[in-house]
């Protein structure tokens, strides 16, 4: 089940070939739902599960999809499954759902599940094409979540919406930074983590 | 047969939207129960926010079938008239000429038998629709409280609108200065509105979304400046 080979297929996009960082993909997602932590997370939640379910889909079909429609094919497969995401968290999460709100619809636009239909799941099978979809989900969320993060405790002093930073500082002078809510600071944010990773993995310096 | 020739292709597609087609209808038909139920509880307990009553998804039903009377609507000479106002259209009213709206209004009930009167808004924000509710005691002008919600505004920015230290702003605040209807205005921190209407701080980095929800307090509650007044007089 888990060989070394599909050990490094859902390992590798956590840190030396991850999707935001190394291969800067998905990032306008990164600057619009980092705001907070909670639809961070929701976020990355969603984007594993219709990246995983994708790449399963598409792996199964790769044999049948004619060749110069296969862009569409795979456009048809991922807002379907957003759709259907969206649906069910209406039905049985109505509270996630309204706090996303058009977020969830903005899945279908992530680069990230193109990118991996088209190089992945287009030439694998599907156990190793749903491994590749957990493994690049999961490390988009992380980068969303570390955003998210700094992004929240600066611009918000709260986390997940729980106050974090005590009054006792704000009576003392301390403001909220509030550039770190607009969407540059995402940006900039995820140039330190660039920035931190390619420091300490040399062999990603060009 | 040949899978990169038309004939393959167009037989593929059609295959492939038909299917989707059918699964698609069929998580929409069959998750739509639960969703409009949702939908309708989350509305109760939006109504019930804007009387400071604070519910959750599993007892919003209950508490709302307590408090809330909504078999009124507003008559176009602004009198309480019998009609069902929880499935009213507020907007769709609003399009309609004046003679024949009727507009929906929520009484609450409170334990010591003293009404407030629920008005619907509806507006717009920075990125789609804003709207929410906004609670006035008997005397038609002092503002018990208030509740707004948005679809997709700016989290931390104009988002802040559904917070409670911009709603717990209104409570108080009046809709008649002198007898005359002043909607209450939403200003940046430190301005006043030149008319001597009461006023409300807006959200900082949110001006559209503010700008929206104090043109929602002056275009939806003014319809209902009739009935307030008239529930204005009763009181002298």
């Amino acid at each position: 089940m888990l060989s070394k080979k599909n050990k490094e297929i859902l390992l590798g996009p956590l840190s030396k070939n991850n999707p935001v960082i190394v291969q800067i993909l998905g990032i306008c997602s990164a600057l619009a739902v980092t705001a907070k932590l909670e639809p961070a997370l929701v976020m990355a939640v969603s984007v594993t599960a219709v990246v995983a379910f994708a790449n399963v889909i598409i792996s199964l079909l790769r044999n049948t999809i004619p060749n110069s429609i296969r862009i569409i094919v795979q456009l048809v497969v991922v807002a379907a499954l957003v759709i259907i995401v969206d649906q069910i968290l209406k039905a049985y999460m109505y509270q996630v759902s309204k706090q996303l709100s058009v977020f969830v619809g903005l899945i279908i636009t992530n680069c990230i599940l193109m990118g991996r239909l088209e190089a992945f799941a287009l030439s694998h099978k599907p156990w190793e094409s749903f491994l590749d979809g957990i493994g690049n989900g999961v490390g988009y969320g992380i980068i969303l979540v570390i955003v998210a993060f700094f992004r929240e405790l600066l611009g918000s002093g709260t986390l997940f919406g729980y106050q974090v930073i005590p009054q006792q500082m704000y009576d003392w002078g301390y403001q909220n930074n509030g550039l770190m809510i607009l969407p540059p600071m995402a940006l900039i944010t995820v140039a330190c983590i660039i920035w931190v990773h390619r420091s300490r993995n040399k062999d990603l310096q060009q | 047969m040949n899978k990169q020739g038309n004939t393959y292709t167009l037989i593929y597609t059609s295959v492939m939207v038909i299917v989707v087609a059918f699964i698609l209808a069929f998580a929409a038909i069959g998750l739509k129960p639960a969703q409009e139920k949702n939908i309708a509880i989350d509305k109760m307990s939006q109504i019930l926010s804007s009387v400071n009553i604070v519910s959750t998804p599993e007892n919003a039903q209950e508490l709302y079938g307590k408090y809330i009377d909504d078999s009124y609507v507003i008559a176009p000479n602004g009198q309480l008239t019998q009609g069902e106002s929880f499935h009213l259209d507020l907007a769709a009213q609003l399009k309609q000429p004046e003679a024949q709206r009727s507009l929906p209004i929520f009484i609450y009930t409170d334990e010591k038998e003293s009404h407030k009167y629920i008005i619907p808004l509806s507006g717009s924000g920075l990125w789609g629709p804003i709207w929410g509710y906004i609670s006035v005691d008997d005397d038609g002008n002092t503002v018990y409280g208030a509740y707004f919600a948005h679809q997709g505004e700016t989290p931390g920015l104009g988002a802040e609108i559904d917070k409670p230290p911009f709603q717990k702003q209104f409570q108080g605040k009046h809709f008649f200065i002198n007898g005359k209807f002043t909607p209450i205005t939403v200003e940046k921190a430190g301005q006043k509105p030149q008319n001597g209407a009461d006023y409300v701080d807006a959200v900082s980095g949110g001006t559209i979304t503010s700008k929206g929800v104090q043109t929602m307090l002056q275009t939806c509650v003014k319809p209902y400046a009739k009935f307030l007044e008239s529930l204005n007089s009763n009181q002298i």
